[in-house]
Parts: C-alpha cells; structure tokens; sequence
C-alpha cells in the first residue's frame, strides 16, 4: 500500500517535525509528539497554541508543509484526505459541538456507526439488530436513552457534546480526538465528562484538547503544553503547571 | 426491494399518489366522455395547461431532491428540463418525415431552409421512440455527472456552485441560439404532427399526455421518497446540515451529491420530455438562466425539504403566473414573482407545505416519535442551518 510509509514505530500517532503555515504565520513549528496505544493524553496551550491545528493535520484537514505523521505504526496520514483517515478509525469530535440538528438522536449515532458508507449500502440499508444494540449502548454510556427519539439541536449544549462523543463510539475508533470536551458545561457535567472519557479509555487511545484546568486534573493523565504550535512540556499536570516557562505563557497572568 | 417502497409510503404520501392518481384518471375522462355543452366538461385547453403545470412540477421536485435535502442550490436545472425536451423534440421533428413545408423526408424543415445536405450524426437514432426515451434520460443524466464530477470534487459548494450552474444553463442557451449548431437555432423546434402514430394535437393523444404527466409525477415522487426515506437520506441532510461534519464520519460526500444531483438531472429531463409535446413547441428561451430561477422559487414557495411543496409549489406559481400575465397586470407579473419569493423568505421561510406542517406538529401527541417512525419529510421541514 502507498500510505504506507517508510518507517515504523510501536505508537499509535507519532508526529515528528511536522511543520505549517498559513500566509507566512507558522502555526505549527517543528511539532513532535507520540501518543502510545491505549493511552490517554491533555493537550493544553493558550489560544493560538496550534492545538486545532494539529487536530486538523491528523485528521487530513490540513497538509502539513513539512515532516511525518504516522497512525497505527506505519500509516502516513499526509497522503490520506478526511474520509480515508476517519475510515483508518480516527474519530474526531469538533471545539463547536457539531451534531445533525434536524435529524433525532438516534439517527446521529446511526449515521456514525461504523459500516459501509458507500452510496449503494446506504440505499439498500435496512435496521440490523445487532447495528441498533450497538446503538443502545452508546445511548447508554452518554446518559442520552430517553432522548433517542429528540431532534439533536434540541439538545442542551452538554447534552450535544455528548451525543458528539457518541457519535465518535459509534464510529468505533482506534483514536479518539477530542477538542475541548467541556467548554460550556456547568461543573456537574464537567465531572461526569471526565468520568466517561476514562471509560472510554479503557478500550480506545484518546486525545483531549482541553482549557479547563480542573477537568484536566480530574483526567490524571500525562499532560502536552503546546506553545507557538511546538511542545513546551510534557509531563503529569503537577510538572507541567509548576514548569516555568508554562507559567509563563500560560498561566502566569 | 419491496422494503424500499413500503418505507416510502407514509401517509401524506401515499394521500398525495391517490390525489395525483385520481386527477390522471378523472380530468382526461371529463374532458374526453362529457359532451362540451356540459357543465363538468373540462376543456381540452386546461388539458394541456394543468399538463404543462406538471411537468414543472416535476422539474420542482428534481430541484426540492437536491436541495431541500443536500442543500444543493442548482440555479440551471432548467438545462437539464430544456435537454430533456430537445431529445423529444428532435423524436417529434423526425416524425414529421416528408409532411414539412419543403416536404424533404429526411431533413426537418429548418435543415432544408439553412442548406444542410444530410443528417447531422446526432440526429441520427432519434426517428426511433425507444432511443430518443433513452437520451431524454440519458443526455441530461450525463451533462449532470459530468459537471457534477467536477464541481463536487474540487468541493465547489454554495453560492459558487449556484453561479457555475447559472453559466452552465446560459453557455448552453448561446450554444442552441446558434443556427449552425444544428437543433434550429432561434426559433428552436416545432410543428409536430405525430407522436407514436398519433396526432399530437388531438384531444385524446392531449389526455393521454396528461396522464402520462400524472404517471410520471407519481414515479419521479416515489422515487424520491424512496432516496430521501432511507438511510442515503439522512445522509444527504447531514450532508445538508454539516458538510465537513459527515466526511469526517467516513462519509464520501461528493459520490452522495454526485448520485443525487444526477439522479435529479434525469427527472428534470424527462419532465422536460414531457413538456414539449405538450406545449407543441422547445426553443432556446427555455435554457434561459431566469427559468432555473423561477423553478426554485416555486420549491420555495411551496417548501423546500417536503417534496409535496415543491409540487403544490409549482402548480401554484404557475397558475397565477397564467392568471395575472393574461390580464392587465401582465407587465407586473416579474415583480409580483420577486416579491413573493422576498414574502416567502421573510414571512413563510419553511413554504407553504412547511408552515403547514410545524403547525400540526405540536398539535399531535407523541409528535416527535411518530415524525421520526413514518416521515424524514419532517426532519427536512426544521429549517436547515449551515452548522460549521
């Protein structure tokens, strides 16, 4: 296969000088991470950090301009557009909760399931049993059961950034990427956030982007600070938020 | 790929094929078994003008098709109605045989008159009914994926792609204009005498013709309750909706706008088949940018994202369109269309159909369940908003 690069590593993603700019801007610049199989990984910085960015570069939205991102190993996420990669089983769930707001709760996770997408299958499509238990579940786990049969932009906005993550286990990805899970969420829900991300953790690779200081600490997980679209430090979020230079950029005030 | 037509069927559909039916049954035996004196004869002229109503509502749901559901705006669905019913005329033209003015039995008269020698090769297989069908479908079907092939894989979206469709319909209409372009220039085609055998002027080949309007409405809806009924259709709404969102789900985006924009470009063109014997006439006038417009006023009109509205959309601009331009408003009659779609957008932004709709809604128990069991009509009606 074409997509296969080069080299080889045991990660899941591995970015490694990874380099972009828009107009002269170098949003991204020299970007090395590596996120391990089954682990879960914050990613902080101030606005302008390149965390969306980067997002966008695992994804296929954005070509990087220089350097090598590897999913599972061995695949080159540089030559792959959106479809490809989110088929590969990278989920991604947007800053801005982004649902089908005219179509019912069930109907998103359906659309997200995992099965053929092709024009043809969805055509012919018929219910499958074991496609709806699957459904079932995710409603389960995101607390949204009794609101199967609600238009999603009915919703509170918690609520949408649940059906969202949903959305992406309905996908049943290897990676998860999570853009700021909890913005606009009231502390109960921040809590139970960080709660169903470490369920999710269990099964699947995550990567949280995420400003809430607090939820990232409730997550107790290894911590990236991204600063000027390059690391800063890494390291639990005792060590990152006692690291001068974080301080500094970030939360010094 | 009986499931499929059974999911089609809700109820408000299955009421409008039976009112759709019903007319195609009864208005041609009004009109054909009821001596004129009657009082409940209807009058061969309304035949073929309520016949003419729908076609354009076929046209109207080809256009509600792709963007009611994928909120694909096409203004120059009218190329694909105008090419339907060239491939017709040039059926109906061959037809005429040596029955023309300079009575030549091979070239139609505006050969003759611009000192052709011999057939053009695309003329040739169009003295057959059975090819000119295939090309009413096919000609438009191909136009459509190919402009579509382009268009959606370079991600040519909104109001750009609205404007190269605008160009596509008006490149085309300067292209029929001109007399060496072989499909009789300015005045386009016209005097048919036959169809299959029978004179097209005739009252009963009229009736039929209208049935056969009504049949074809029949078909073109339920096939777009069977696209917009399955799960291909919440994936067009979502394509609708959030774009990005759904290619980032796994979703090819541009095979599902390629597929629906073809498919509707098909059913444009046999409404347009079926205008032209009708009308008696098909000229360059009709690739005219103006008359795309004016088809997806009537969708707006009637609702877009309903399917029914774009029909009941179309039969009523229409109809006043022929009341007020026949009477002393007649010099108005555009402004009057401006402002109603203005009206439209302002007041009634979900349609007449819509409108309707959402005031039913949260008058029945259970509203959202059963709206989700037996129609996606309804998901389309909540008015669609670009979520990124």
């Amino acid at each position: 296969m074409n997509v296969m690069s080069g080299r080889t590593t045991s990660a899941m993603l591995y970015l490694d000088g990874v380099h972009v700019s828009f107009d002269g801007f170098h949003a991204i610049n020299n970007l090395s991470l590596t996120i391990e199989p089954g682990e879960m990984r914050a990613i902080i910085g101030p606005n302008g950090a390149g965390k969306t960015t980067m997002m966008d570069i695992i994804t296929g939205k954005t070509r990087p301009d220089r350097g090598h991102v590897l999913f599972d190993g061995s695949v080159d996420l540089t030559r792959l557009d959106e479809t490809q990669i989110a088929e590969l089983g990278i989920g991604r769930k947007f800053q801005k909760p982004t649902v089908f707001e005219s179509q019912t709760v069930e109907d998103n996770l359906l659309l997200a399931l995992a099965t053929d997408h092709g024009v043809r299958a969805t055509l012919f499509w018929r219910p499958v049993k074991e496609q709806s238990e699957r459904i079932d579940r995710v409603l389960e786990t995101i607390k949204l059961t009794d609101a199967r049969d609600r238009l999603a932009g009915s919703l509170s906005h918690g609520q949408k950034q649940w059906l969202e993550i949903g959305m992406l286990l309905a996908q049943n990805p290897k990676l998860l990427l999570v853009d700021e899970p909890v913005a606009g969420m009231t502390d109960v829900e921040t809590h139970q956030t960080a709660e169903l991300l470490k369920e999710i953790n269990r099964e699947k690779t995550v990567v949280v982007v995420e400003h809430d200081m607090a939820f990232v600490r409730a997550l107790g997980v290894r911590v990236t600070c991204l600063h000027e679209g390059t690391v800063l430090a890494e390291g639990s979020i005792d060590q990152v938020s006692a690291n001068e230079r974080v301080i500094e950029v970030y939360l010094g005030r | 790929m009986g499931f499929l037509l059974t999911r089609s069927l809700d109820k408000s559909a299955t009421a409008f094929l039976l009112v759709v039916a019903a007319v195609g049954i009864a208005l041609p035996l009004l009109n054909l078994l009821l001596p004129e004196s009657s009082a409940f004869q209807v009058p061969t002229y309304l035949i073929s003008l309520f016949g003419k109503y729908l076609c354009y509502a076929i046209l109207a749901l080809s256009i509600d098709l792709i963007w009611g559901y994928c909120g694909i705006l096409s203004l120059g669905h009218g190329a694909f109605f105008a090419l339907g019913g060239y491939a017709m005329g040039m059926y109906l033209m061959r037809q005429i045989g040596g029955r023309g003015v300079y009575g030549n039995p091979l070239l139609p008269d505006f050969m003759v008159f611009l000192n052709y020698k011999a057939l053009p090769w695309y003329w040739h297989g169009f003295d057959m009914f059975w090819f000119a069908a295939l090309m009413v479908v096919l000609v438009p079907g191909i136009l459509a994926f190919s402009f579509g092939w382009l268009a959606f894989r370079s991600r040519v979206t909104g109001v750009y792609l609205s404007i190269i469709t605008q160009a596509m319909t008006y490149a085309l209409l300067l292209a029929f204009f001109r007399n060496d372009f072989g499909f009789g220039g300015n005045n386009g085609l016209t005097d048919f005498k036959d169809i299959l055998g029978f004179n097209v002027q005739s009252p009963a080949t009229r009736a039929v013709l209208f049935a056969l309007s009504c049949a074809a409405l029949m078909v073109a809806f339920l096939l777009c309750r069977a696209v917009v009924s399955s799960k291909l259709g919440k994936v067009l709404i979502a394509v609708r909706d959030a774009e990005s969102r759904t290619r980032f789900l796994g979703y090819r985006v541009e095979s599902y706008k390629l597929f629906v924009f073809t498919l509707s470009a098909c059913m444009a063109g046999v409404a347009g088949a079926l205008y032209v014997p009708q009308v008696g006439i098909i000229n360059p006038s009709e690739f005219a940018p103006g008359n795309s417009i004016e088809a997806v006023i009537w969708v707006a009109v009637g609702g877009r994202g309903t399917l029914i509205g774009a029909v009941i959309g179309a039969i009523v601009v229409n109809y006043a369109k022929t009341v007020f331009t026949s009477g002393v408003l007649a010099p108005y009659w555009l402004f009057m269309l401006g402002a109603l779609f203005i009206l439209v957008t302002l007041l009634l932004p979900r349609g007449i159909v819509g409108t309707v709709q959402s005031w039913w809604e949260p008058r029945r128990p259970n509203a959202i369940t059963e709206a989700e069991a037996s129609a996606e009509s309804e998901d389309g009606v909540a008015a669609p908003k670009p979520a990124e």
